[in-house]
């Protein structure tokens, strides 16, 4: 693995390398080199399985990181191929050449994140949210609770919210005042 | 891409080369021109499995064209799994697959394990080991019944299902839950076995042996099952990489591949599971092999039973779990389950919820590019048949 990680290094600019496990590494390489990376990977180095493509918010730095999981059916390592992209106007290139499914996780991170892959196909397609009008609902700004409360309506009959205040009012009323709970030197 | 003109279809040969009309590897379908017909099958519909539909473009009976349509049943877990503490999490997670729900516990508290480095005790994981071989003997029996009545053979269905209800018996006994277990958490597992579970699972696999004898003669020795799954829906060797299919699915088209055997996790690397494989690669290949992978793992049942030590931790040592905090770091963790390849990929920040988790489901590509591939130039009356030959679960696709 040392040595894939060397010559890929001499390829490119690698950013970063992490060991996880004995069969996990993460690499993490530039955005435009990734298409580069990926087909190295596939056609010389034997990363053939694609397990999944996703996005991970980070919305601190304003910033999405994809990450390609691949595996290695002969060393029988996962290698994640790690890329950070702006998040405002996200877009990123489409591998839907390098593998035949990839589409269906583009479309998925177009409809659920809000990121663009040019060329992919289906990728403007509705994945699960059909005639959905809000930001993309993966995105760590969008607000679950605000969206929830102005679309649907209460559940009548709690006055309040706050699991912890209704269990303690309907569980707990004589919690304090239970001997079960007093200790021995008390 | 579309295998239209080579059907490998040896029920009927459709003479596809006039119609339809390929432009750019597609098929030009003009509903206008009234030789076609859109049809749904789905979203309720007894021959998909689960809540997803296929849209049809159907000439006569065939299938010209194929789209799978989801978003029936999303509940939006991995957002669900963002807001809120890790422990948190387990509830959610084994509602990702009815069938099987250990495999999902069984990752997520592997990735929460591998984030804060904690060591799983000796008995833990062989209770581990037990808890997810019994979870693929379940699917496995579900899935058996499925595949017989979507062929029309609705016995079978009720034979499986029924003896699945004793093994969710001893899920109870073992769990506390039928269905949804919450058995693995972070560190290790909840209960001990309970006193006489050895000898119940003992006699339980006889009988189910007992019924798969049964089975074996009714479905698959059928010459009308013979008929109609063999030859349908291949999945060429090429098709495997670049599809990433995975699984019974994979193996039943000469990749040799399983995780259990190849990246050994709880304590599969000590017990002696064998490389199922066939080459041919059609439905009738994909089902002789779940036969004998069911086979496998009541010996694999079998032989854990023997093994799991009789005292010792099933708990590592645990900080406070309602408010516990995992180091920054990425992960993912995978498990053959009995659909192939199932993962989790989970993203800490340090904080006490996880940044983001991923299930990676088997299905995500079986039920979408392959089946939308494999389903063109057959019978509308072999698209169930198909659908659950490559076993696909809906919820795995929108977690």
């Amino acid at each position: 693995m040392e040595q894939l990680v060397k010559r890929i290094n001499g390829m490119i600019h690698l950013k970063a390398y992490n060991r996880q496990r004995d069969d996990l590494f993460f690499i993490t390489v530039e955005k435009s080199q990734l298409e580069l990376v990926l087909s190295h990977l596939k056609n010389n180095e034997g990363f053939t399985h694609l397990a999944f493509l996703q996005a991970v918010d980070f919305l601190e730095d304003s910033k999405f990181q994809l990450t390609y999981m691949l595996y290695n059916y002969d060393i029988r390592v996962n290698l994640g191929v790690k890329v950070l992209i702006a998040r405002d106007k996200a877009e990123m290139t489409s591998i839907h050449k390098l593998w035949a499914h990839a589409w269906q996780y583009q479309r998925e991170l177009h409809e659920l994140f809000g990121i663009n892959f040019p060329g992919s196909p289906r990728v403007e397609e509705s994945f699960v949210l059909e005639g959905w009008e809000e930001m993309p609902p993966m995105r760590r700004d969008f607000d679950t609770k605000e969206y929830s409360e102005r679309t649907f309506y209460q559940r009548p009959g709690r006055s309040t919210n706050d699991p912890k205040e209704y269990m303690k009012e309907k569980m707990y009323k004589n919690y304090a005042a239970s001997p079960r709970i007093r200790r021995d030197d008390e | 891409m579309s295998n239209l003109s080579e059907s490998k279809y040896r029920g009927y040969e459709a003479d596809r080369s006039k119609y339809p009309r390929m432009e750019n590897g597609k098929p030009v379908i003009d509903l206008e021109s009234h030789m076609y017909t859109k049809l749904w099958q789905g979203p309720q519909h007894p021959g998909v499995t689960g809540n997803m539909a296929v849209e049809l473009i159907v000439n006569g009976d065939e299938i010209v064209d194929a789209k799978t349509h989801m978003g029936y049943l999303h509940r939006a877990f991995e957002k669900l799994m963002e807001r809120r503490r890790y422990i948190q999490c387990f509830p959610l997670v084994c509602r990702i697959c009815v069938p099987e729900p250990d495999t999902n516990e069984y990752c997520v508290s592997a990735a929460m394990e591998d984030l804060a480095g904690i060591q799983v005790p000796e008995r833990a994981l062989w209770l581990r080991t037990l808890n997810l071989e019994m979870s693929r003997i379940g699917s496995y029996l579900m899935w058996l019944g499925g595949q017989a009545g979507s062929l029309g053979m609705g016995a079978i269905g009720q034979w499986t299902i029924g003896m699945r209800d004793f093994w969710l018996d001893l899920f109870e006994e073992m769990t506390g839950g039928r269905v949804y277990h919450m058995y693995m958490i972070p560190g290790g597992v909840r209960k001990t076995l309970p006193e006489g579970f050895r000898d119940r699972a003992r006699e339980l696999i006889v009988t189910t042996r007992k019924l798969l004898y049964d089975v074996e003669n009714t479905f698959l020795s059928n010459a009308i099952i013979k008929s109609r799954l063999q030859g349908l829906g291949v999945i060429s060797p090429e098709m495997v990489d670049e599809y990433g299919i995975v699984g019974p699915n994979a193996r039943a088209s000469g990749m040799e591949h399983d995780i259990r055997i190849n990246n050994p996790y709880v304590k599969y690397g000590e017990l002696d599971v064998k490389m199922l494989t066939s080459t041919v690669g059609d439905a009738y290949a994909r089902a002789e092999l779940r036969y004998r992978d069911l086979h496998q793992s009541l010996d694999l049942v079998t032989e854990i039973l023997n093994r799991i030590p009789q005292d010792g931790p099933i708990q590592a040592d645990m900080p406070n779990l309602l408010n516990w905090k995992i180091p920054a770091g990425q992960t993912y963790v995978k498990a053959e389950s009995t659909r192939g390849e199932h993962g989790f990929y989970m993203v800490s920040d340090g904080s006490d919820k996880p940044r983001r988790v991923f299930a990676r489901g088997a299905s995500y590509t079986h039920a979408i590019s392959v089946l939308e591939e494999l389903a063109v130039n057959i019978s509308i009356s072999d698209l169930a048949g198909l659908m659950v030959s490559l076993h696909t679960c809906p919820p795995e696709i929108e977690r």
